[in-house]
């Protein structure tokens, strides 16, 4: 792999014993991956946030580290709401342990936010074309397909190594030759909301770390979009989509190896599989709630009460900008959390079952939370909390 | 014998090769308290990695498991070195991050080395040396 002399000099050690591994680690896995060069890159986003997930093991090794990020860099959700995880039911050891993780990022001069939609809380980390470096698979998705930047899937060794030299090596979805479509996913049915997480489900499923590109009817909006791609990232490891005369266009030219059709009974199938029957709890906000989404779910909790526990997960930035919609969702007995998700807290693991709207949710809820899963639209996911079905 | 191989991770150490031809996944087969590979479906289960050259075909599961590694270092517990057949991220990361040597694109026939002979893994210099012929 080509190194200029700068990175050269890096990977030497001429400065310093932290950057020469995180140099070391780029060109690892431009070696494994048949990279010619490194790249730089305008953001990264940055997993192993979670104490539940890194451990000891990862706290200890982030702690250790020595040197500032030189790009725009922020953070995956973490395993509580740094602020009221007490609420959540979190112990004290785990919160301190996590409060720790966060401090050691800070000292690195990561921004702390720890949300899995960083796209939608700034506007300035990621446009059409720009390499990134980025970790969480629906941001993963969400930045190779809807704003049509390039990212690999990054862990966070390697994410905070792109963070800390400021550059990733070029490979897999960087580059043209890798961003072609591979299946090509015909919907004969008119989708919305949580039919899309449906949808991802089921087509993650068939095309594993395909590329697929969908003819749907109608144009599905941004959250739409965003519950595809998470859940077509936790059922595959679909990395990127596209959708026809919605998102940037993939490069040419192409052939799909693969056509697959979907309608309304497939998508309906997903529901009836995992029915939201006796959940004990709902959750909300995976991926992270924009304000659109809380506005729709302040909507249709005004006047009432929750007779079971309603978790909405968003980022603190949107919680913090909208305190009105907060206020009117929490007035439900409902409660909004930030920092965090159902996916990535153990505060998950004294449920049962939980209903929810997402298809990447019901994916990692059985196997990461320790708790069953049920699917239902957001209108169905709060009456539920309500009381009502 | 000396064989040209791929470094990975950087540095020199030897000791006594510990083979495999099972891929490992750090988190789940190897007990980071004590170094010793805890799954029973694996073929090192009840071996103990600390200090080892660790000859196997490659990583595998969580990527958690390079922190694992970093953790079994700290504990003085990691193999002194390794050899893949074929590295993929997760030992790369984990080896790198810990300061272990870690080369690959070795021939298959690493894997005939009997566990317990002497070997020394040069990263930088892109060798491996094994004091008994490979039979």
């Amino acid at each position: 792999m080509y190194l200029s002399r700068e990175e050269e000099g890096i990977y030497q050690g001429e400065r310093g014993e932290t950057l020469r591994r995180m140099m070391e680690i780029l060109v690892a896995l431009g070696d494994i991956y048949g990279a010619e060069r490194l790249v730089p890159v305008r953001s990264v986003q940055i997993a192993g946030v979670s104490y539940k997930n890194i451990g000891e093991a990862g706290l200890e090794w982030i702690s250790d580290l020595q040197g500032r990020v030189v790009v725009p860099s922020i953070l995956n959700p973490a395993g509580m709401d740094l602020c009221r995880w007490k609420e959540m039911g979190i112990g004290e050891e785990f919160a301190r342990r996590q409060q720790e993780t966060i401090e050691a990022y800070r000292r690195l001069g990561v921004t702390i936010d720890c949300t899995c939609t960083p796209y939608q809380i700034y506007d300035n980390l990621a446009s059409l074309g720009d390499h990134l470096a980025w970790s969480e698979s629906s941001a993963v998705s969400y930045a190779n397909s809807v704003i049509g930047a390039r990212t690999n899937r990054e862990g966070g060794p390697s994410a905070l190594a792109a963070a800390l030299v400021g550059k990733t090596a070029l490979y897999g979805y960087h580059l043209d030759e890798n961003r072609r479509p591979t299946h090509l996913v015909e919907v004969e049915a008119n989708l919305r909301g949580s039919d899309f997480g449906a949808l991802g489900f089921l087509v993650g499923r068939i095309v594993k770390d395909g590329i697929p590109f969908f003819r749907l009817q109608g144009a599905p909006s941004r959250d739409e979009l965003k519950a595809l791609g998470a859940a077509m990232a936790a059922s595959g490891s679909v990395a990127l989509y596209y959708v026809e005369n919605v998102t940037p266009e993939p490069p040419g030219p192409w052939q799909a190896e693969e056509m697959i059709r979907l309608g309304r009974k497939e998508i309906d199938e997903v529901y009836l599989k995992y029915p939201g029957s006796g959940a004990d709890v709902v959750a909300l906000g995976c991926p992270h709630c924009s304000v659109e989404e809380l506005q729709a779910i302040a909507r249709l909790l005004q006047g009432q009460k929750v007779k079971k526990e309603l978790w909405v997960c968003t980022a603190r930035k949107i919680a913090d900008a909208n305190p009105d919609l907060v206020a009117a969702i929490e007035d439900s007995g409902a409660r909004v959390f930030c920092d965090t998700c159902m996916v990535v807290s153990p505060a998950t693991e004294g449920f049962a079952k939980m209903m929810t709207s997402s298809g990447k949710a019901l994916v990692y809820l059985p196997g990461l939370g320790g708790v069953a899963a049920g699917l239902g639209s957001l209108e169905e996911c709060i009456d539920v909390a309500l009381g009502r079905s | 014998m000396q064989i040209k191989c791929h470094k990975v991770a950087s540095g020199r150490a030897s000791g006594p090769a510990l083979v495999t031809e099972d891929a490992i996944s750090f988190l789940g087969n190897v007990d980071s308290q004590t170094g010793m590979v805890v799954d029973p479906a694996h073929e090192l289960f009840g071996q103990c990695i600390a200090g080892t050259v660790l000859i196997f075909p490659g990583g595998k599961g969580s990527t958690v498991g390079s922190y694992v590694i970093y953790q079994l270092k700290k504990r003085d517990l990691a193999p002194a070195a390794m050899i893949n057949l074929r590295s993929e991220p997760i030992v790369a990361v984990g080896a790198i991050i810990s300061g272990i040597p870690l080369v690959d694109r070795v021939p298959e026939e690493i894997l005939q080395i009997k566990s317990g002979t002497l070997v020394e893994v040069d990263a930088d210099q892109g060798l491996v040396r094994i004091s008994e012929p490979i039979d």
